[in-house]
């Protein structure tokens, strides 16, 4: 199981402001090991943020998205107390959820 | 509480979505939006992403701007990318690394009620030239940058 991302969500005049630190390896599937072999591409795919239920912002990543990828982007509204939900899922169907409390 | 199984074994299909909606795994609009665009990961110049995307022949715009990214990178493996866009109804934006294996390294969803600028960190193979690629109102606008890598991302 991947670790917790890291989530900080704060309101920023009328806006939330989110950043997340993500937990991931992000192999591109273009590096060989020691003996030669490609090492398969394993990386986020798709990720959701959510507010109050509410979608927020959708991504959807290629494998050249750094390792232990950093996002961060605001949205309207979002008042502190308020939640927001983060989910990824990388190519081997590996899913993770956190949220986060608006600071 | 009632185990997934049982859950499953009440209903498939439709009926089934609706049961899982319902006991909370999954947010409204989550469920609809997530399915990876592989076509368009795919494509390997920034003309075929364009199209992969829906678009064709994006239209120059300075409306669309790189915030706090660097002329030159030192470490082709983090490069932070930074894109906002101040065209009216921008619906989406995708990063296109020109001369990385795969052209498209990210594309976000902005729905009504986000701010059209997102930042990231990025991987570059080589120097080359990368494409902020906006899509708002239904067509497609772009602008570029060269940032020089003095250390590659993708090597082992």
């Amino acid at each position: 199981m991947a670790d917790p991302m890291k989530i900080r969500a704060s309101v920023v005049g009328d806006s939330t402001e989110v950043k997340v630190l993500m937990s991931h390896e992000m192999e591109t599937g273009q590096r060989k090991d020691a003996q030669g072999k490609t090492i398969p591409a394993w990386f986020i795919q798709t990720v959701t943020v959510a507010h109050n239920g509410k979608t927020v912002l959708n991504a959807q990543w290629g494998p050249a998205v750094s390792k232990n990828p950093f996002l961060s982007f605001r949205f309207k509204g979002g008042a502190k107390g308020d939640k927001v939900q983060i989910t990824w899922v990388d190519n081997k169907g590996e899913k993770r959820s956190d949220e986060a409390v608006i600071g | 509480m009632r185990t997934r199984r049982e859950v499953l074994k009440a209903g498939g299909g439709v009926s089934l979505l609706a049961l899982v909606t319902a006991a909370g795994w999954l947010k409204p609009g989550e469920a609809a939006a997530q399915a990876w665009n592989k076509n368009a990961f795919e494509t390997k110049t920034v003309d075929d992403t364009v199209k992969a995307l829906g678009g064709s022949a994006p239209a120059q715009s300075k409306d669309i701007q790189f915030v706090s990214t660097p002329d030159i990178a030192e470490n082709g493996a983090v490069v932070p990318i930074g894109v906002s866009s101040a065209i009216p109804k921008t619906e989406a934006i995708a990063i296109l690394i020109e001369k990385n294996p795969n052209t498209l390294a990210a594309s976000f969803e902005i729905p009504p009620g986000t701010e059209p600028a997102i930042s990231t960190r990025v991987k570059m193979g080589q120097s080359s030239n990368v494409y902020a690629l906006v899509k708002a109102d239904g067509k497609f606008y772009v602008v570029s940058k060269e940032i020089k890598v003095t250390l590659g991302g993708c090597g082992g």
